[in-house]
């Protein structure tokens, strides 16, 4: 099975919170399920850490406080 | 002094009386403008019986997801100064030992960044640096971070752990409770600043049961001081005692397990059952000491009353070694699998100890791989739903 970067879950990643843009708000670990649900055996817990680290210290997702913490894309 | 800008005769009650007020301290900072307008609106706070902050939004560093906490007025136009007016968590020293430069350095930088108040120290143990505009937040980290300092935790994640002031001022510590602080600080920073629970995460450090810190009450995971040999008895200095203190009511009615007997001239302890609660230690510190084989009891699931009520901890492991050699594994290992499981299957804003009564402690011991013990049990058959092996095999062969 080919492996998958965490270029590649980060990208999935950033997709994701941008097609729920404005509809649902995603907690880090809802969308590190959803990633391990679509990259199926080839993603665990570590890499979705690390492509979650990629997109924050971008600046490309920013983490938001609303009674719990969540993923969103940053206020232009 | 400053004059003040607006009347506020509520706050004023709060000056008198001997003791301290955070009104009268206020009010020494009235040339700054933030001050004069934060008084103004808690004074109308407290007329209309509602805050006038608001809170969340997007506040925060670059790369963390905690630290700062966002607030705003909702009476931005009246008292602009406090239109925003966000407060920041630094990360305190391990049992809050300062040098005075410290001290004078971390002010220094609040007072080119921010309002000027603070409260020395948060409940979560942070020092609290009370009121900034956005456009500080991120100047006033770079200073902070330049000083060697960080923030703390807020959010759905580890806050900044807290410990007693432990073998530095104290003989009944148990373990080396700075140190175990400051290593799972270190240890658990992404964990700290990068938000990944349902909800937080607290750890307290206490090094007997005493429990200065209210671990107990305060925190997801209370790391107990404990011993599991014998109490050290002076039996002179009993007698001592005895002179002053009424040993039979003070002290052996009062252990909880009353396994403490005086005839007048020795005391004698059953030690294995005892519970370590400190009692007749605290009582007669000169005669009584506690054991030399030491450790710490983990109890998980504390919390106070925000969503659900108050819970307080339970035991989990009864003795964990807490040697600094060992660098704490055992204590990380519970830990991570414990955050792994309610970090799956948590819902939004459950905190550990409510999910453990959601799922039961039988099922979350055995997800975790723990075995259940006696110690985790409250009271004797108050917990229906764990049996041992041997209780089973006694009614299957009845
Ligand atoms: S909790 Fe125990 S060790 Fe820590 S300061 Fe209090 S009495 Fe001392
Ligand atoms: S420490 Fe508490 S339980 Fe143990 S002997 Fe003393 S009073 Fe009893």
């Amino acid at each position: 099975m080919a492996d998958v970067t965490v270029e590649q879950v980060a990208d999935a990643m950033f997709e994701l919170v941008s097609s729920m843009k404005g509809k649902r708000d995603l907690k880090p670990m809802d969308v590190t399920k959803q990633m391990i649900e679509k990259f199926g055996g080839d993603v665990d817990k570590q890499t979705c850490k690390k492509a979650l680290r990629t997109l924050i210290d971008s600046g490309r997702l920013t983490y938001k406080y609303a009674g719990g913490s969540y993923v969103t894309l940053p206020e232009s | 002094m400053t004059g003040m800008k607006y009347k506020t005769p509520l706050l004023d009650e709060l000056e008198k009386g001997p003791w301290p007020s955070f009104v009268k301290e206020m009010k020494k900072e009235a040339h700054r403008p933030m001050v004069q307008d934060a008084l103004g609106q808690l004074e109308r706070s407290y007329e209309e019986h509602i805050s006038h902050w608001k809170h969340g939004g997007l506040v925060g560093v670059m790369g963390y997801g905690g630290g700062v906490i966002g607030r705003y007025s909702d009476l931005a136009e009246e008292f602009p100064a406090v239109a925003e007016f966000h407060t920041h968590r630094v990360n305190q020293p391990s049992a809050w030992f300062y040098t005075s430069d410290a001290l004078r350095t971390l002010c220094d930088i609040w007072d080119r960044h921010g309002s000027g108040l603070t409260n020395f120290h948060g409940s979560t143990g942070d020092v609290v640096f009370l009121g900034s505009t956005t456009a500080e937040i991120e100047p006033l980290f770079a200073d902070l971070t330049k000083a060697g300092w960080d923030l703390g935790g807020s959010g759905s994640n580890m806050r900044t752990p807290s410990c007693c002031v432990g073998p530095a001022r104290c003989e009944w510590a148990m373990y080396d409770t700075l140190d175990a602080c400051y290593n799972i600080t270190q240890n658990f920073q992404d964990e700290l600043h990068r938000p990944f629970f349902p909800y937080k995460w607290k750890f307290k450090f206490a090094g007997c049961p005493n429990d200065c810190v209210a671990s107990i009450a305060r925190s997801d995971c209370s790391v107990m001081g404990t011993w599991r040999d014998e109490i050290r008895v002076d039996q002179a200095k009993v007698r001592e005692y005895a002179k002053t203190v009424d040993i039979e009511s003070e002290i052996c009615d009062r252990c909880p397990t009353r396994c403490i007997e005086w005839d007048g001239k020795k005391l004698e302890i059953d030690n294995p059952n005892c519970v370590k609660c400190m009692h007749c230690i605290n009582v007669m510190p000169k005669a009584l000491k506690p054991g030399l084989d030491r450790g710490a009891t983990i109890l998980i699931g504390g919390k106070a009353p925000i969503i659900g009520g108050a819970l307080l901890c339970s035991v989990f492991v009864p003795f964990l070694e807490m040697d600094p050699e060992s660098d704490y594994e055992d204590l990380k290992e519970l830990t991570e699998a414990i955050w792994d499981l309610w970090g799956e299957h948590g819902k939004l804003r459950e905190r550990v100890g409510e999910f453990i009564q959601r799922v039961g402690l039988s099922n979350f011991l055995e997800e975790i791989g723990l075995d259940p013990v006696p110690e985790m049990v409250m009271a004797p058959r108050s917990n229906p739903y764990i049996f041992f092996d041997d209780e089973i095999f006694e009614t299957d062969g009845e």
